[in-house]
């Protein structure tokens, strides 16, 4: 497959009050539409990313919200996977263009966190679990993860202070990043002495709640060329789904529907592990990241923590992971996050990422994840 | 909307939830709790029952949620756990009347009926099972 | 013969000592301790009520019955704390220990004689074959005043017993009851904490009414002290009981196995109920046991009650009383505060 990314944009992520969800969506559409060098009547069609503006603010048909605010009478698609919605809404903006169906369209995450109180938004997010067998008694995301992590430390030996590198490290890059929620480099005591929020995560483990937005444009690749110098084409993408809840799993410390979204996008892509040069990963909490290198066979099972304690995965290091600060530095919009990780490849692809630049970087992979794991979707991407 | 505060929806699974009954594949022979309607090994080839499952079973993995959702907020800090019951399956709930050495992996727990949730001071009470260390 | 066929108690883990509380309102703990023979009650999790300890007690009773739940006819659920002011308890409890739908059911207030009240409702309906087994069970959590004398003593706990003319392990040789309209201890509808009439409380009401229902118990049956092995009344402190027993002629020794409330309070709907359960745990065959409990407002009902030889080997299947009160953590006032005023 071959699909190009001709315009990229977002909003600043972080707590934005004065901005609402079509005000969020909007920005991002626009910046991508003004970065493509078309105009809004070009696009075909809309493909929006959003997992519960329903929830956060009593919103439900924002497809059509967002295609009204544009101006525009396209086909307008909510996609919604939990937190792998941006992801998922790229996927389907890909096979719009492959089936031929459409030329130009534009593929959008966004949501709107913090006009609920902290209680609230953790009641909301938990409609990306088993509402009745998990979020019934009590459960929460964080505790959700908590419970991967301490099996992965029970079963590998990962240790507390590997996964509070996960957070050094891409705080470390979002300090880089202008539009990232928390731009302040902290420590790993930082990390470890930061309050409990579900053992053995504390407040440092776990991903921000954010309100932002993110936008590609798309289009066919025989029409990359007409919109830009510097098209950077998707040439891979895999999807899978697993069980709901996380107790249903053959595994606790694996998400197969990574190690399968990730095995169909290596493969129609035709690249491995050795030729990627940048990946955006999808740590909602820190072990997530962990899990997720191992998953996607950048390291064997079990070993995710060491690339931490090796410097692997730094922006400098062998395998880059998350250069942009990942969900935990750059902020979690749940729908928006899945765009965001291809917006930044497409500015390492570019070489345009300025002070996270990974050098001669040439392929990169996004990766998304719905829940505790109930979706992932992978992308490819490649200059 | 916070916890779960429709009536029918509640009264839908007290039977599961209260007496930790769940499926029986007679096809391929796999239990399910929480049940299943359709047998995923089997799919149109499964014929499900009802079975009623032991109590007693082992905590897998925990965590203490120290961050409540809505409605749970005066309860913290109160542990959560994944469970592989004796007979199987495996589930998630609250653990109570633990000491802290008791969460640990590979701990032995019994099923125990509480409350899991109070619809403020005029919605009903929701009930269910949590497991106690043995 | 009619008789109980299993039995079951159950008491929240939680204990909170007279010191503990008395040191909050400045009073003196050792004077409270001795004027009421207690010294410590128990405190139910923040997620236990009425309807979940009664569900723990029952399922004592089932395994030690060993009967099909599906076979219960009758559930009486006795309690001056019922979760719901509209919907029984009895529902909620019946469906957690798997009963069929074909069973009669109702919750029943009697300050503390609603669980003994649903015994003898039980046993009619079996008396006339109306149903084959019935279950009653006295359950409650009791709230108090804070600084109130209650306090003290307000505790949580329950006992549950099924009844039939099968396995009977204690036969019910006789019940004998007396009612009357003295407002001992109220709570109006909507207010939260009950009140009393203090020293009214004692001559008036509760001894007259145990006193007259435990004579009229044995007039009935033609019994006198001696013929008992084993004494229980209600205990809403330690006094009045010893008292009881001293003015109908009971030896404080046949009073002891089932004395519980030093170690957990009154349990209020649970307390007779959990003194005779803790006594049945112990009890040889042959032996008999006398119980009358006391309800404010006010009423005793009394039971006489002979061990059979099916007993030894049935018990072996449940938790004992005894269990339950050893199985114990004490909780601070701030502690205790959160968990009584957190629902």
């Amino acid at each position: 497959m071959k699909v190009a990314v001709i315009g990229i944009g977002t909003t600043e992520f972080g707590e934005n009050w004065d901005k609402n969800l079509r005000q969020l969506a909007i920005e991002a559409g626009t910046k991508a539409i003004i970065d493509a060098g078309i105009r809004g009547r070009d696009l075909d069609a809309i493909y929006l990313g959003n997992m519960s503006a329903g929830r956060f603010v009593g919103q439900e048909h924002v497809a059509a919200l967002v295609s009204g605010e544009l101006g525009l009478s396209i086909p307008a698609l909510r996609i919604e996977g939990a937190c792998a919605s941006g992801g998922l809404a790229l996927r389907q903006g890909i096979f719009s263009i492959l089936s031929g169906q459409h030329d130009i369209v534009l593929v959008g995450g966004a949501e709107k966190m913090t006009d609920l109180m902290t209680d609230g938004v953790t009641s909301s997010l938990m409609g990306a679990a088993d509402q009745e067998w998990e979020a019934y008694y009590g459960v929460t995301f964080p505790s959700l993860y908590a419970m991967i992590a301490r099996r992965h430390m029970f079963e590998f030996g990962t240790t507390r202070e590997q996964m509070a590198k996960v957070a050094v490290k891409n705080h470390h890059n979002g300090f880089l990043n202008p539009i990232a929620q928390f731009k302040k480099e902290i420590t790993i005591e930082d990390v470890l002495k930061s309050p409990m929020v579900a053992d053995p995560l504390t407040l440092f483990d776990c991903s921000p709640i954010t309100d932002g937005a993110a936008t590609l444009i798309l289009c066919k690749e025989e029409w990359a060329k007409k919109y830009t110098d510097d098209p950077i084409y998707i040439i891979g993408s895999g999807q899978a789904s697993d069980t709901l809840a996380l107790h249903d799993r053959k595994s606790l410390t694996t998400l197969d529907a990574t190690v399968k979204a990730a095995k169909e996008a290596y493969k129609q892509s035709g690249i491995t592990t050795k030729g990627v040069d940048v990946v955006e990963v999808h740590d909602c909490f820190t072990i997530a990241e962990i899990v997720a290198t191992e998953d996607l066979g950048f390291c064997k099972k079990g070993e995710g923590g060491k690339l931490l304690d090796e410097g692997l995965t730094e922006i400098g290091g062998k395998i880059p992971v998350n250069t942009s600060g990942g969900l935990k530095a750059v902020g979690h919009p749940v729908g928006a996050s899945g765009i965001k990780q291809a917006v930044e490849i497409v500015l390492q692809l570019r070489g345009k990422a300025d002070k996270r630049q990974v050098k001669d970087a040439e392929i990169g992979l996004t990766h998304n994840v719905g829940g505790s794991g109930g979706t992932a979707v992978v992308h490819i991407f490649s200059r | 909307m916070g916890h779960e505060s429709s009536v029918p929806l509640f009264w839908r699974l007290i039977k599961p939830r209260y007496q930790l009954i769940g499926t029986k594949c007679k096809t391929c022979g796999n239990l399910f709790y929480p049940p299943k309607y359709l047998c995923p090994v089997c799919r149109k080839e499964g014929k499900l029952e009802e079975i009623k499952l032991k109590k007693s079973g082992k905590i897998l993995t925990f965590s203490i949620v120290r961050s409540a959702p809505s409605g749970f907020e005066k309860e913290t800090p109160y542990p959560v756990a994944i469970i592989e019951l004796d007979d199987g399956p495996k589930l998630t709930s609250q653990i109570v009347d633990y000491k802290p050495e008791d969460l640990k992996i590979g701990r032995k727990v019994e099923a125990c009926f509480r409350r899991i949730y109070t619809d403020g001071k005029e919605g009903i009470i929701n009930y269910g099972l949590k497991f106690r260390p043995v | 013969m009619i008789g109980i066929v299993g039995y079951g108690g159950y008491i929240p883990r939680f204990r909170i000592k007279v010191e503990e509380i008395a040191a909050v309102w400045g009073s003196n703990a050792n004077s409270i301790k001795k004027g009421l023979d207690v010294e410590e009650k128990s405190v139910p999790s923040i997620d236990e009520d009425t309807a979940t300890i009664s569900v723990e007690a029952a399922l004592n009773a089932l395994k030690m019955a060993g009967i099909d739940p599906k076979e219960i006819g009758a559930i009486y659920i006795g309690s001056e704390s019922h979760p719901y002011a509209v919907k029984p308890t009895s529902t909620i409890v019946g469906e957690a220990i798997g009963c069929s739908t074909e069973y009669t059911s109702a919750d029943t207030e009697f300050a503390c004689k609603a669980g003994t009240a649903g015994i003898q409702m039980v046993m009619g309906l079996i008396q006339g074959d109306y149903i084959k087994f019935g279950l009653a069970i006295g359950a409650d959590t009791a709230q108090s005043k804070p600084g109130d004398a209650l306090e003290y003593t307000a505790a949580a706990g329950g006992a549950a017993f099924i009844i039939g003319k099968n396995g009977i392990i204690a036969e019910i040789e006789g019940t004998y009851s007396c009612s009357s309209d003295t407002p001992d201890f109220w709570r109006r509808d909507t207010i939260e904490y009950p009140s009393h009439g203090g020293r009214f409380t004692g001559i008036p009401a509760y001894f007259k009414h145990t006193v007259s229902a435990t004579q009229g118990m044995m007039n009935k049956l033609g019994f006198k002290p001696n013929d008992f092995d084993f004494v229980v009344f209600h205990m809403p402190n330690g006094k009045f009981p010893k008292r009881a027993a001293k003015m109908l002629g009971f030896d404080f020794k046949k009073l002891e196995p089932g004395f519980v409330v030093q170690k957990i309070g009154n349990t209020y709907s649970g307390s007779s109920l959990l003194g005779l359960a803790a006594i049945l745990d112990i009890a040889k065959p042959g032996q008999r046991i006398l119980i009358t409990s006391y309800g404010s407002g006010a009423g005793s009902d009394s039971f006489s009650i002979k061990v059979t030889d099916l007993i030894e080997e049935k018990r072996k299947n449940a938790n004992k009383v005894q269990d339950y009160i050893d199985n114990r953590e004490y909780v601070t006032y701030a502690h205790y505060t959160r968990l009584r005023r957190g629902i």
